[in-house]
């Protein structure tokens, strides 16, 4: 009767807390340089200590530059941020995986790819994206930063349980769509607002057939459809994914953990508060058109009509992301010329993303006017793509190759697009301002995006190019 | 975090609606400002005028109402932004307790972790409270009374004021939702040993101690 959620729940409450919230247990919380570094400083201001240092684990990511051979100071108004996750890192005895060190990388690139975040284990870090985490089964979520204090300080937060929901995608993926375009499409149908209140099961026989880091994806962008946690029930595909990772169990321990892992998934006869289907085998490579990641289309659908809104306050949201995005209802948006290309973030920046775009740019070029950057979501990441020879492939190609941050997710770090540019992106967010003043994103796969910076324009990869 | 039993003193009149967070404490000061030092700012929009000095006008300036322990203030109190340097610059400058006919939630909250007390009472009351005040300056006093849930006037009435049971125990005793959550330590270190049983595999091994 139980779905995993309601497993995963139980599993962490030491108590009920009152308010109508349960006292849960926080087996892992992951620092980075913005909200991670303030939180170690006002646990120390408040006078209270960090009993387990070693269930956290830190790395600096946003506010660093991503350009060859940089420092803290590469960015001079993100150093003090990296300087307090030293400080507090180091007063706490909570490990760090400081720029230019093995492990350093994306938060959430970095926290599975050691072994960091486990199935079964709660994880929550002072960003939303956190959700990505689910991909492994783990119940990981975003808190705000008094939260992250509380979860440092007592190892638990108080919290309300949300509801639950299921999202299935039944048959298989046609060739072409990734599990970028499955959450993008189930974000455009459902809407971003869909998932707030819930805890999402991302389930059914095509997400089971996915590899490990195309669920990591897929969980990424649950936030984007409003739920604060998103995860997948873990099998054997994940299991021997995390075997032999830096923090994994080893040795008697590794195997109680798999006898554990192996019961988290959903009854049969479990109920949902919310339940969706969708059909995997209709979903096209999908590309944003607008200003929010439910303003997405299929790359050869046309641009819709703010006329044909379901409602005024969309008609008015959809005439407005026109406007700012400089496009025309009625075409599609293969064809539409970009000046920038980016492929990275803690959605789409792992080896097999690399690999994708890479398989796409091998023996082409960027083409002309177009600014193209690969940033690696980690130091391992960037390591093994260079020992296969991936740096060569885009380096050729004209992209930058560059040191792994958040870097033009998020332009908080003196990167970004420049204003009016249009850029199609393997990231996560396509707010207005997001990537930079008045730059125009475009949302799309490792895959679309290595495509549209060898074409110089939004190509569907289904077809000749 | 102090505790809160009861609180005697000035309280300042600032009967307007909707006094934001932004009012409270500009986003500038926000950086670089430790939260003591964060009291020298608050309010200065209202507090100085556009050449740095000080307005004799405004409320908190006159001497009377100068380091107020309990502010009489319009409905929505702390609406705006969720920064908690709001209360913090609230806490800064001395004030102990609001007396306000609504408060934003976040503001509310964010209160009660710092040891500020928010008290809703209804609009009439707060506004025969205010005119009490200002009809003595300088000499009406006013009690927050936590232990009892009244506030008494200058003219010595009392006004029973409603709090949620755990959020008053917890300001009595002086905690945040960290200290409530540490009084429940003993039942985390049972809960965490059964879980290094039950779950080994969930537990790294500590860091090295650096030498
Ligand atoms: S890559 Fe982007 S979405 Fe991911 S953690 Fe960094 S800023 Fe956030």
């Amino acid at each position: 009767m139980a779905t995993l959620f309601d497993k995963l729940w139980q599993a962490h409450r030491i108590a009920a807390a009152g308010r109508g919230q349960d006292l849960i247990h926080i087996d892992r919380i992951l620092l980075h340089d913005l909200s991670g570094a303030r939180a170690l400083g006002e646990v120390a201001e408040k006078g209270y200590r960090v009993p387990h240092p070693e269930l956290a684990f830190a790395t600096p990511d946003h506010a660093v530059a991503t350009a060859p051979g940089r420092t803290a100071e590469t960015f001079a108004r993100g150093a003090a941020g990296v300087a307090m996750l030293r400080d507090g890192a180091n007063r706490h005895g909570i490990r760090l995986f400081d720029l230019g060190q093995d492990g350093q990388g994306i938060v959430h690139v970095m926290g599975p790819e050691l072994g960091i975040v486990l199935p079964g284990l709660t994880v929550v870090c002072g960003d939303s994206h956190t959700c990505t985490n689910g991909g492994l089964g783990a119940l990981a979520f975003g808190v705000g930063s008094s939260e992250l204090t509380h979860a440092l300080a007592t190892q638990t937060l108080r919290l309300a349980k949300p509801k639950s929901m299921r999202v299935r995608f039944d048959g298989a993926f046609p060739p072409g769509t990734t599990a970028k375009d499955a959450v993008l499409h189930a974000i455009g149908a459902l809407g971003t607002g869909a998932g707030a209140g819930y805890a999402i099961e991302w389930a059914g026989s095509a997400v089971r057939a996915l590899p490990v880091e195309q669920r990591l994806t897929l969980c990424n962008l649950s936030i984007e459809m409003g739920a604060r946690m998103g995860f997948i029930a873990p099998d054997e595909t994940v299991f021997d994914w995390i075997a032999g990772r830096d923090f994994a169990p080893k040795g008697a321990a590794w195997d109680a953990a798999l006898a554990a892992w192996r019961a988290l998934r959903s009854d049969d006869d479990a109920r949902f508060d919310a339940d969706h289907a969708i059909d995997a085998g209709g979903i096209a490579p999908q590309v944003t058109w607008g200003t929010s990641p439910e303003h997405v289309i299929a790359v050869d659908a046309p641009i819709p009509a703010p006329d044909a809104a379901p409602d005024e306050a969309r008609r008015k949201a959809w005439a407005d992301a026109l406007a700012y995005q400089g496009l025309a209802p009625g075409r599609p948006l293969a064809g539409t010329a970009v000046d920038w290309v980016f492929i990275g973030s803690c959605t789409n920046a792992r080896l097999s993303d690399l690999r994708e775009a890479a398989a796409i740019v091998r023996g082409r070029r960027v083409a002309e006017g177009v600014s193209a950057w690969v940033v690696p979501g980690s130091v391992r990441v960037k390591q093994a793509a260079e020992a296969e020879g991936l740096d060569r492939v885009f380096r050729e190609a004209g992209f930058d190759w560059r040191e792994p941050g958040c870097s033009l997710c998020v332009a908080a770090n003196g990167e970004a697009v420049p204003p009016g540019a249009r850029c199609v992106s393997t990231s996560n967010r396509n707010f207005v301002g997001r990537q930079g003043k008045d730059a125009r994103t475009h949302l799309a796969s490792p895959a679309m995006a290595a495509a549209a910076a060898v074409t110089g324009r939004i190509t569907d990869i289904r077809r000749p190019f | 975090m102090e505790p809160f039993t009861a609180v005697t003193g000035p309280a300042a009149p600032l009967l307007r609606a909707n006094i934001d967070t932004d009012v409270i404490i500009r986003v500038e000061r926000l950086v670089g400002t430790t939260r003591e030092s964060m009291g020298a700012h608050a309010f200065e929009i209202w507090r100085l005028r556009p050449d740095g000095s000080e307005d004799p006008e405004f409320v908190l300036n006159r001497k009377e109402f100068r380091g107020a322990p309990i502010l009489l203030a319009g409905a929505n109190f702390g609406c705006g932004s969720s920064r908690e340097g709001a209360v913090w610059a609230l806490a800064g400058m001395g004030v102990r307790a609001v007396i306000a006919p609504s408060f934003s939630d976040i503001f509310r909250n964010n209160a009660f972790q710092n040891g500020l007390l928010p008290v809703v009472l209804d609009e009439t009351t707060v506004r025969a409270i205010a005119a009490q005040v200002e009809a003595a300056p300088g000499n009406a006093r006013v009690t927050v009374d936590l232990e009892r849930q009244v506030v008494i006037a200058p003219d010595g009435s009392a006004h029973p004021f409603a709090i949620d049971p755990a959020r008053r125990e917890a300001l009595l005793a002086g905690l945040d939702d960290i200290g409530l959550t540490l009084r429940a330590a003993d039942a985390i270190a049972a809960w965490q040993r059964a879980d290094r049983a039950a779950r080994p595999w969930a537990w790294p091994a500590a860091p090295q101690q650096r030498t």
